[in-house]
C-alpha cells in the first residue's frame, strides 16, 4: 500500500434542506493513487471533493493531510470548464498566479508550459467563446496545472464533452498523470471512464451518502485503446454496475473481495 | 450603422413599452459546440460598404421615413392648416437653421445638465451597487429606499428641490445644480438596479475557484464580479442615459428659468407661449436628435468594451 496522502474519518454533511450528502465516511486516498468516485447523483460524491478542497463546512468528522500535503497543492477542474469570457485563453490560465500575487513575467513560462501540457500552443490569445467544448476544457486543466500542483480534483470534468472527445482526454489525462506522479481524485458516473483511468474506484451509494465498495483495478499502466476492449477490463465495468445495482436494492457489500484484491495489487 | 439603429428602435420601443430595466445582455454559453467564428474581411474594401448601405435594411426605414415626411409636407400645403397648429416638415427645418443662434446654445445647457447627472448617477450607482454585494443586509436595507428614489415622480419634488438647493447654493449656479440633483435621480436607479444584478451573477464555478485559491474580496470583485457585470452595467448606462436626458428636460420646465442659462426645455415652453410652433418643433427636433446621439454613443462604447467576448456585441455567420 502507498503512503496516504489525504485521509477523511468519519465525515458527515448535512446541507441545510436536510439532505444528507455524507454519512460517516472514511476514505484513504494514497499518494500518487488515481481515484474514482462512481454512484449516482445525489450520493456525495462531488461533496467529498468540495470538502476536501476546503469548499463548505462538514458538520462531523475530519480531514487530515499526511506525507507533507497541503490544501495549497492541489487545483480543481469543475464539470463545466467555467473559464472567464473576458479573458483570453493566457489570461484564463494565468488566473491562479495572478491571484498568488504572481507577476506577468514571472507568470509567463508557467502559463506557457501549462499551455503545452494540454497541447494548447497557439491559442494564447482566443477567446473561449472561439473555443470548441474539449478544448475550454483543456484549459481548464492547464489553469489548474499552472501551479504545478500535487493533488488533482477533478468533478465530472468530461461529463459535457461528446464520447470521441472524452476518450481523447481521458488517454491525454493519463499519460500526464503518468508524467507527473498526481494524486488524482476523480467523480465519474460513468463506470467506464471510471475503470479505464483508475487504479482503484470507490463506488458509493445515495441517501444517506456512503461507500460502498472499494474495488482496485489491477490492470498495468500504460493502458491503452486495447486495454478497453480487454476480458479483465469488462470483468471490471461488471463488477462496479453489480456493486451500484445492489447499494440501489438496499445491500451493501463488495468491500471484502475487493480490499483483498487491493492488497495483492500493492 | 444600421445595427445601431435596429438597437435604437428596439430601445425605443422598450421606453414605450415601460419596460425600463430590461437587459440587453444575452445568455453566455459556456459548452456546447464549436464556435469558430469567421473574422471578417477588411472593411476597407469599398463596394461591399457601398452595397451594405443601399441594403433594403437600411433603406426600407429611410424610405418610410421620407414617404411619411413628404405626406405630412403634401398634406399641410393642401389642407391649408395654420403653421401655428402644425407646420410642415419644410417649415421646422427652415426655423431650425434660423433659429440655430438661440436654440443650440440652449441645447448645449441642457447637454451639460444632462452630462453631469449622468457622471453623477453612474459614479454613485457604481458604488452603490458595490457596496450591496459586499453584504447581503445592506442591499436588503437599502434597495427599498432605492427604489422609492425611483417612484417618486420627480415634476412632484423638483419645486422642493429647487427650493432646498437655492438655501445651500446661491447665485446663479444654484439652478444648475438643482436640476442637476433632479436628472440624478430619474438616472441613478437603472444603473443601480442593473449592476447590482450583474455584480451578483457572476458564474459560482469561478467563484468557488476564487475561494480555492483564497483571492480576496478585493480580487474577486475586481477580477470577477466587476467583469461579469459589466454587460448588464453597459445596459444601465444606455437606459440611464435616455433618462438622464429626460430627467433634465422635465426639471427644466418645472424651474421655467430664464435669462441667458436657459435651456432647451425652456425654449419649447416659451415658443409654445408665443404659438412659434415650427420654432417649438425645431427645439423638439434637437432635443430629440441629442437623446440619440446619446444612445448611439453609449451603444458603441458598450460594442467596443464588449465586443471581444461577450454574445450581444459578437456577429456570428449563423
Amino acid at each position: 500500500m502507498t503512503h496516504p496522502a489525504i485521509t477523511l474519518s468519519d465525515v458527515s454533511k448535512v446541507y441545510s434542506n436536510g439532505t444528507v450528502a455524507l454519512q460517516h465516511l472514511s476514505l484513504t486516498i494514497g499518494e500518487g493513487q488515481f481515484i474514482s468516485l462512481v454512484g449516482p447523483s445525489g450520493c456525495g460524491k462531488s461533496t467529498v471533493l468540495r470538502m476536501i478542497a476546503g469548499l463548505g463546512k462538514m458538520n462531523s468528522g475530519q480531514i487530515e493531510w499526511n506525507g507533507g500535503h497541503s490544501q495549497r497543492q492541489l487545483a480543481f477542474v469543475f464539470q463545466e470548464a467555467a473559464l472567464m469570457p473576458w479573458a483570453t485563453v493566457q489570461d484564463n490560465v494565468r488566473l491562479p498566479l495572478k491571484l498568488a500575487g504572481v507577476s506577468y513575467s514571472a507568470s509567463r513560462a508557467a502559463v506557457a508550459e501549462a499551455l503545452e501540457l494540454v497541447d494548447l500552443n497557439g491559442f494564447e490569445q482566443c477567446y473561449p467563446r472561439e473555443l470548441s467544448g474539449g478544448m475550454k476544457m483543456r484549459v481548464s486543466i492547464a489553469r489548474a496545472l499552472v501551479t504545478k500542483p500535487e493533488i488533482l480534483l477533478m468533478d465530472e470534468p468530461f461529463g459535457a464533452l461528446d464520447e470521441m472527445t472524452r476518450s481523447r482526454l481521458n488517454s491525454d489525462l493519463l499519460n500526464l498523470w503518468s508524467q507527473k506522479q498526481w494524486t488524482v481524485v476523480f467523480v465519474t458516473h460513468n463506470i467506464y471512464e471510471a475503470v479505464y483511468l483508475s487504479n482503484r474506484v470507490i463506488v458509493m451509494a445515495a441517501r444517506p451518502g456512503r461507500v460502498v465498495a472499494d474495488v482496485a483495478i489491477a490492470a498495468p499502466y500504460p493502458r491503452t485503446e486495447e486495454f478497453r476492449l480487454s476480458p479483465l477490463y469488462g470483468e471490471y465495468c461488471r463488477e462496479i454496475s453489480s456493486a451500484l445495482a445492489q447499494a440501489a436494492n438496499g445491500q451493501d457489500g463488495a468491500i471484502a473481495t475487493s480490499n483483498q484484491r487491493a492488497a495483492e495489487y500493492a | 450603422m444600421l445595427r445601431y439603429l435596429t438597437a435604437l428602435i428596439l430601445e425605443l420601443q422598450n421606453l414605450l413599452m415601460g419596460d425600463r430595466f430590461h437587459l440587453s445582455a444575452s445568455s453566455d454559453r459556456t459548452n456546447g459546440l464549436v464556435r469558430m467564428t469567421a473574422k471578417p474581411v477588411g472593411k476597407a474594401a469599398g463596394l461591399p460598404q457601398l452595397r451594405q448601405f443601399l441594403s433594403p435594411d437600411l433603406l426600407a426605414p429611410v424610405g418610410v421615413g421620407l414617404l411619411v415626411l413628404a405626406f405630412w409636407e403634401v398634406a399641410v400645403r393642401v389642407s391649408g392648416i395654420q403653421p401655428y397648429l402644425l407646420p410642415g416638415p419644410l417649415l421646422v427645418l427652415q426655423t431650425l437653421v434660423s433659429e440655430w443662434g438661440t436654440l443650440f446654445p440652449s441645447l448645449i445647457i441642457t447637454f451639460q445638465i444632462t452630462l453631469a447627472a449622468f457622471v453623477v448617477a453612474v459614479i454613485s450607482g457604481l458604488l452603490v451597487s458595490v457596496l450591496f454585494t459586499q453584504s447581503k443586509w445592506i442591499e436588503r436595507s437599502f434597495f427599498p429606499y432605492a427604489v422609492i428614489l425611483q417612484t417618486t415622480p420627480v415634476v412632484a419634488i423638483a419645486p422642493l428641490i429647487i427650493i432646498w438647493v437655492r438655501q445651500v447654493v446661491p447665485g446663479d449656479n444654484s439652478t444648475f445644480v438643482a436640476l442637476v440633483i433632479c436628472a440624478w435621480i430619474v438616472a441613478l436607479f437603472p444603473i443601480i438596479a442593473n449592476t447590482t444584478l450583474g455584480l451578483n451573477s457572476a458564474d459560482h464555478n469561478l467563484l468557488n475557484l476564487f475561494q480555492l485559491y483564497k483571492a480576496s474580496r478585493w480580487q474577486t470583485l475586481l477580477h470577477l464580479r466587476l467583469p461579469s457585470a459589466m454587460p448588464y452595467f453597459l445596459g444601465g448606462l444606455r437606459i440611464s442615459g435616455g433618462l438622464a436626458l429626460i430627467g433634465a428636460v422635465v426639471a427644466e420646465f418645472v424651474a421655467g428659468t430664464g435669462g441667458t442659462k436657459s435651456g432647451i426645455a425652456y425654449q419649447i415652453l416659451i415658443s409654445s407661449y408665443n404659438l412659434q410652433i415650427p420654432r417649438m418643433f425645431a427645439a423638439l427636433l434637437m432635443t430629440t436628435g441629442l437623446g440619440v446621439i446619446i444612445f448611439v454613443a453609449l451603444t458603441l462604447l458598450s460594442d467596443f468594451l464588449l465586443g471581444k467576448w461577450h454574445e450581444s456585441a459578437v456577429q456570428r455567420e449563423n
